[in-house]
């Protein structure tokens, strides 16, 4: 949801950086989406098409790295991958874990000259 | 050449958010933030906790919804100040959306502020408002499968209200296998049955929330 307020959140941000670094041309933008945001990455391959077009980052490539979720026993301290939305221990039933990845939802690097 | 950025995408209101919450920690007031879907029942519980607690603790109650002041009438006259925020299109409350009626309200009075959230289960879910905790609302009439539908919410919640239990005869709702299905979400949760129509239940929801708010009005401010 709410894919085009954030892929202008990703160009606002990357072009504010390109001008610092006097980038011309934005070859490559690479984000990292947590499996359990609301974030759609065909969604956002769409919008980012859509709103790089009058940018230097027109012809950039939008690359998504996707996080599965993975959580930690707050007791055993076991890191697992949850099964459906089993989220509780594995090992030791404990219902107290942790969500260590898949809630992210940032820009990691992008690429110019 | 590459640059490396690490930036968060919803940067903007974790920052806006984390100012609604110096404010609220520095007066000490509660904030929860009221999450359902449409017709679950969140307006009257609302009413009904009004009913029971503005006697005794000084409420503000902030309304959001995308159209209409409805909601902001109905709880005119139970001794509160309310303020509605129409969103007029955006399909949940954003932290600069509180941030900006803040001044409306008279924070140095106040002992709790309820957020009545847009009537959606998905979008709020991401969206801090600098509030206290989550509490998602689920009602009998939605159905067994809400929890398996809408992780996230579950997970972002402290508390969560399963209202409506009056029409369970009516339904094939399953509570025991709802709650067990939550709790395997997120085994923190608190979880309260209700019918705020009936008023089963409502007893331990409104004693927990005194306990939350005098646990509050006991934190070190800012």
């Amino acid at each position: 949801m709410h894919e085009l307020a954030l892929v202008r959140g990703i160009l606002e941000a990357v072009l504010e950086q390109a001008e610092t670094y006097q980038i011309k041309k934005i070859e490559k933008v690479k984000i990292v989406v947590g499996e359990m945001t609301s974030a759609m990455p065909e969604a956002l391959q769409f919008a980012f098409e859509v709103l790089s077009r009058d940018t230097s980052a027109r012809e950039a490539v939008l690359e998504i790295e996707n996080r599965p979720v993975k959580l930690i026993c707050r007791d055993c301290h076991l890191v697992f991958t949850p099964e459906g939305l089993k989220y509780s221990c594995p090992q030791c039933i404990s219902s107290r874990t942790d969500i260590l990845e898949g809630r992210e939802l940032f820009v990691e690097y992008f690429e110019g000259e | 050449m590459k640059v490396f950025m690490a930036q968060d995408l919803l940067k903007t209101n974790a920052g806006m958010a984390e100012r609604n919450r110096g404010i609220f920690t520095r007066h000490k007031i509660l904030t929860i933030n009221l999450i359902s879907s449409p017709g679950a029942g969140k307006t009257t519980l609302l009413e009904n906790m009004l009913d029971i607690l503005a006697g005794e603790l000084n409420i503000a109650v902030i309304e959001g919804d995308i159209y209409t002041s409805r909601d902001a009438e109905r709880l005119e006259n139970k001794g509160v100040e309310v303020i509605q925020i129409n969103t007029a299109g955006a399909c949940h409350l954003d932290a600069g959306m509180i941030a900006g009626v803040l001044k409306e309200l008279p924070l140095e009075k106040l002992d709790m502020i309820v957020i009545e959230n847009v009537g959606n289960l998905v979008c709020p879910a991401e969206f801090d408002l600098g509030e206290d905790f989550k509490v998602a609302v689920l009602s009998v009439s939605e159905g067994s499968d809400k929890p398996a539908k809408y992780p996230l919410i579950f997970r972002q919640s402290r508390a969560s209200i399963i209202n409506k239990i009056d029409l369970i005869p009516y339904t094939d709702f399953q509570l025991e296998q709802v709650i067990d299905e939550i709790k395997d979400i997120n085994g923190y949760l608190e979880i309260f049955p209700v019918s705020a129509t009936k008023g089963d239940g409502m007893g331990a929801w409104i004693s927990w929330i005194r306990d939350m708010q005098k646990g509050k009005s006991r934190s070190v401010g800012e």
